[in-house]
């Protein structure tokens, strides 16, 4: 680990970062803020449901959620930061050493005196910073919003922070996995294609699987290792779909390290 | 013992060639030139030793350390500059430094301040704003910064102007004097000539030939060029010229000996013009090695 990587990496994705956290606060805030007259026409709000088709309301996990309730509306909303929280990990994970290589920076850094498991090692951390710190302001937001919009109604706070720390590994997942794919392909030319095939491939499958209960789809797919409908209904995690996860992610973060440490790293061509 | 030791190093990436069965030796304290055309191996014997890339087979070694183990340790003493540069686009110039005088743990604030004054480098612009000449000075800056004792330049001078390039030539005189084993990789043979006391040659991944600069001069090809009424075929016909090329009053051969042959016989005839020049690489590479 170099101290000097770590802040030079942290700083140049501070403004993604905040850009990430205010986007995502702001999703969760103004969602929140329409939560009262969703809680006040229970009736209306059944009926509205009821003229969707099934298959949809399926999608949406809305058939098992009930939006009049806080952590129930609260579930619904967050697929949505997840799809957002998939994007950014998958960004940051595909253009931890690619963006490097493709702006050809990769050389001044790799001639430095520092080991390739250092140079790795001092960037996972520093994403995994970056991802805390948009972590730690979802938490934040989350109970502001809850607080300001939940007019009276009572919630199980538990609940919140069960689904809120699944935030974590489900980052993990997107970062690791993006590394590795950056590491096995031969050159990632820009990483925004990348990033949104994998967040919303994975949020897609998940979708799906709600429709046609295709078993074998939750597994790859962390919108379904970490459903938050699951999670507000069972008041755990599904343990083996997240062993399944973290297994997924650990896989990847080693095999990173070792096809980084073995890496040729390409020239001006 | 050689500074640099590469011994039957061979790089293929999969089953392109990069370099096969390289070896050579650079002593501590010279001008080592590395020549040969775009292509040969140079950067990738470079990359090589920077371990930025991995051998197939074969092994360096740098400071009687092997690069693929001890990569760490070696870069602490080495300075390199890249045939072409590329830095992080949003930092500014003095940034740039201050990152990479971070990484060598002892203070490079005043060596960092001469050399910028030397390529007069304007240490408060953005990377972005520059132009690729002034890029290329951060490179300059940034690969002596921390006083290497090894410095790899590979064909440095790529878009730096006359001026700059003798400013530059003089930074490399003045760090060899110091005991700065400099490793020079080019294209061309003038500025090779110049500077290094020892050069290798490669040509399609392997070394043709290491040799003093001064054997290489002499066993060196000169191209000629003459132009003159009613010169005839056969003119220039004598010991040392090969190649020659009649054309419409136009002569053109080379010259591979004592130079004052060719001008003894260019005052029996009359010429209208006159070229005595350094064949290029590739032309040394077609009739030197025939």
């Amino acid at each position: 680990m170099s101290a000097t990587i770590f802040k030079h990496e942290f700083l140049m994705r501070l403004k993604s970062v905040i850009i990430w956290s205010i986007s995502i606060s702001a999703l969760m805030f103004l969602f929140f803020s329409i939560y009262p007259g969703f809680a006040a026409d229970t009736a209306d709000l059944n009926q509205l449901m009821e003229n969707f088709p099934p298959e949809l309301r399926a999608a949406f996990g809305l058939n098992t959620m009930d939006l009049s309730s806080v952590v129930g509306y609260f579930g619904f909303l967050f697929i949505f930061v997840q799809v957002c929280l998939a994007v950014q990990a998958s960004n940051y994970g595909f253009g931890l050493v690619s963006i490097e290589e493709n702006e050809l920076t990769a050389d001044f850094l790799l001639t430095k005196p520092v080991s390739r498991a250092q140079v790795i090692t001092s960037k996972f951390l520093a994403a995994l910073t970056s991802l805390t710190v948009t972590n730690a302001v979802l938490w934040g937001i989350t109970f502001l919003s809850i607080e300001m919009f939940r007019e009276g109604r009572t919630y199980d706070a538990a609940t919140v922070v069960l689904v809120l720390s699944s935030v974590i590994l489900f980052q993990l997942f997107y970062f690791c996995v993006g590394l590795v794919v950056s590491l096995l392909v031969k050159r990632v030319r820009s990483v925004t294609p990348y990033s949104l095939g994998l967040a919303f491939g994975t949020y897609v499958l998940s979708a799906f699987s709600g429709i046609f209960e295709d078993v074998k789809l939750e597994l790859i797919t962390p919108f379904k290792h970490f459903d938050p409908a699951y999670m507000i209904q069972n008041g755990s995690y599904d343990t083996s779909l997240v062993l399944l996860n973290v297994a997924i992610t650990l896989i990847s973060l080693a095999v990173s390290y070792w096809l980084y440490t073995r890496r040729d790293i390409p020239a001006v061509s | 013992m050689s500074i640099i030791e590469v011994s039957n190093l061979t790089k293929f990436y999969g089953k392109s060639r990069g370099i096969v069965d390289v070896s050579f030796g650079v002593e501590e304290g010279e001008i080592f030139g590395f020549i040969g055309p775009n292509g040969a191996g140079k950067s990738t014997t470079i990359r090589l030793l920077l371990s930025l890339i991995h051998p197939t087979s074969g092994s360096a070694r740098v400071f009687g350390k092997d690069v693929t183990t001890d990569g760490p340790v070696i870069r602490r003493d080495i300075g390199y500059l890249p045939s072409e540069v590329f830095y992080y686009e949003g930092m500014k110039v003095i940034d740039l430094l201050k990152y990479s005088a971070s990484f060598y743990g002892h203070d490079c604030t005043q060596r960092m301040k001469e050399l910028s004054d030397i390529m007069e480098l304007e240490m408060n612009r953005r990377i972005s704003d520059l132009s690729y000449g002034n890029k290329k000075k951060v490179g300059i800056v940034q690969g002596l910064l921390h006083s290497p004792k090894v410095l790899f330049l590979d064909e440095p001078t790529s878009g730096l102007d006359p001026l700059m390039q003798r400013k530059f030539f003089d930074l490399v005189r003045a760090e060899n004097k110091r005991g700065v084993t400099v490793f020079f990789s080019s294209h061309i043979l003038g500025e090779v000539q110049r500077l290094c006391t020892r050069v290798g040659i490669i040509r399609e991944g392997k070394i043709v030939e290491t040799s003093d600069i001064r054997t290489l001069q002499q066993n060196n090809y000169k191209k000629v060029r003459v132009s003159g009424e009613g010169l005839k075929k056969d003119e220039f016909d004598f010991p040392g010229v090969s190649n020659i090329q009649t054309d419409n009053g136009t002569s053109s051969f080379f010259f591979k000996g004592d130079i004052n042959m060719v001008l003894k016989k260019l005052g029996t005839v009359k010429v209208t013009d006159v070229t005595i020049e350094e064949p290029t690489l590739e032309e040394i590479f077609m009739h030197y090695y025939e």
